[in-house]
């Protein structure tokens, strides 16, 4: 596991263009200069982002990296979401899914609560 | 000049980027609220605003990551944020460095501060911003708490750095604000992002308001973790912003719950005499 390294990578490439015009015009050796397992260039390359969420990376930077793909908001959770099916709970890090009604349940709840009010 | 105003907010970036996607009516109230804050801010005539916001990887990463750090610069730019994606545009926004090197070297006499002349915003300060100063006319001193990669320094290293700019402030004859910002209890950029601990928020800002250091300084990152999500780490700027107050209680001015802004929507102010 190198999850230092697999976030150091995804923060250089959210962050520094020049890194990224390097990764897009020749990803492997961009990624030569990390320590990264197998699993971890797959995750990155796909990319995939349940499998990211998994290994641990902080969702400040994974939210950035699924943006740069293009990801939207909704989609970026969902993957997170399919993520967890795919491959159990988040391995470390402090980004770990603890259960949630969901948004529309907890707006449904908050509007009964005001009503109340 | 004594400090002339101290207050906290809320900076998650759904505020901006899902605006569309809440309840109207409490969307426009949390607007009026940063609106309010945003005049009170002016009223009290500034010179600058100490803003301080929690780490997001804007500006440093695990290979350096200080616990505290001030910018040093004449102007910075934000947000790093997609601007689409934020709904916020890309700006300059003014600094002041020879005041920040001022209050830098003040603070340092009681925290080992970082000091970066290089710094660009994050939805932490530039979401605040968008709404506190719509024009970008008042100089930025932005300050930053590592709350994002643990290890991270205790909270009373946190209430140590907001007495310490609160005795810089002091000592500068320029009239200086200060704000924390941060979410309280929240979980973003996880699945369970819009999961909000509604108790443990009150709870919060009960002891944030009557500013007990004792019980702001009594959470411990475990527990903090547990009931508020790695989120609440984030604590720490509203309690900076409590002991740069120092002793002066607060007013809860605004506190709604906002699933899909991901936290209680807060703005505070503490009574400190202008």
């Amino acid at each position: 596991m190198s999850l230092y390294y697999v976030q150091k990578l995804i923060y250089e490439l959210n962050r520094d263009p020049r890194t990224r015009a390097r990764y897009e015009a020749g990803r492997d050796a961009v990624l030569a200069e990390y320590q990264l397992t197998d699993e971890e260039k797959g995750a990155l390359v796909k990319p995939d982002i349940g499998l990211l969420y998994v290994l641990g990376v902080n969702g400040q930077l994974l939210m950035h990296f699924a943006a740069l793909h293009k990801i939207e908001w909704p989609d970026y959770l969902e993957r997170m979401r399919q993520g967890l099916k795919d491959h159990g709970q988040v391995r470390e890090g402090v980004y770990a899914a603890t259960g949630y009604e969901g948004v529309e349940a907890h707006d449904a709840r908050l509007k009964q609560e005001r009503e109340k009010r | 000049m004594p400090l002339v105003y101290c207050g906290a907010c809320s900076h998650a970036p759904g505020i901006t980027a899902r605006a569309d996607r809440a309840d109207t009516q409490t969307r426009q109230a949390l607007e009026k609220a940063f609106g309010r804050m945003g005049d009170e801010i002016r009223a009290t005539k500034p010179d600058a605003l100490v803003v301080i916001a929690a780490e997001h990887f804007a500006n440093f990463f695990m290979n350096n990551m200080p616990a505290f750090a001030i910018g040093m610069a004449d102007s910075y730019e934000g947000p790093i944020e997609d601007e689409a994606f934020l709904k916020i545009k890309r700006t300059t926004v003014p600094g002041n460095k020879a005041l920040s090197r001022k209050l830098i070297e003040k603070v340092m006499q009681t925290v080992d501060v970082a000091y970066a002349e290089e710094w660009k915003f994050d939805h932490g300060i530039s979401v605040p911003l968008h709404f506190l100063t719509p024009d970008y006319d008042l100089p930025i001193i932005p300050a930053n708490i590592n709350c994002q990669g643990p290890p991270l320094a205790p909270l009373a290293r946190a209430w140590a750095f907001g007495e310490a700019l609160r005795a810089a402030a002091d000592s500068v004859p320029e009239r200086i604000a200060l704000i924390g910002t941060g979410g309280i209890s929240h979980w973003p950029a996880t699945p369970d992002s819009g999961k909000i601990n509604q108790a443990w928020d009150q709870e919060f800002l009960r002891r944030w308001s009557a500013n007990d250091r004792e019980a702001l300084l009594s959470y411990t990152d475990a527990e903090t973790y547990r009931d508020a999500g790695q989120g609440g780490f984030e604590i720490r700027t509203f309690i900076a912003a409590a002991a740069a107050a120092r002793g002066a209680k607060g007013t809860v001015q605004f506190c709604e719950p906002v699933p899909i802004f991901a936290v209680s929507c807060t703005i505070a102010r503490m009574a400190v005499a202008a």
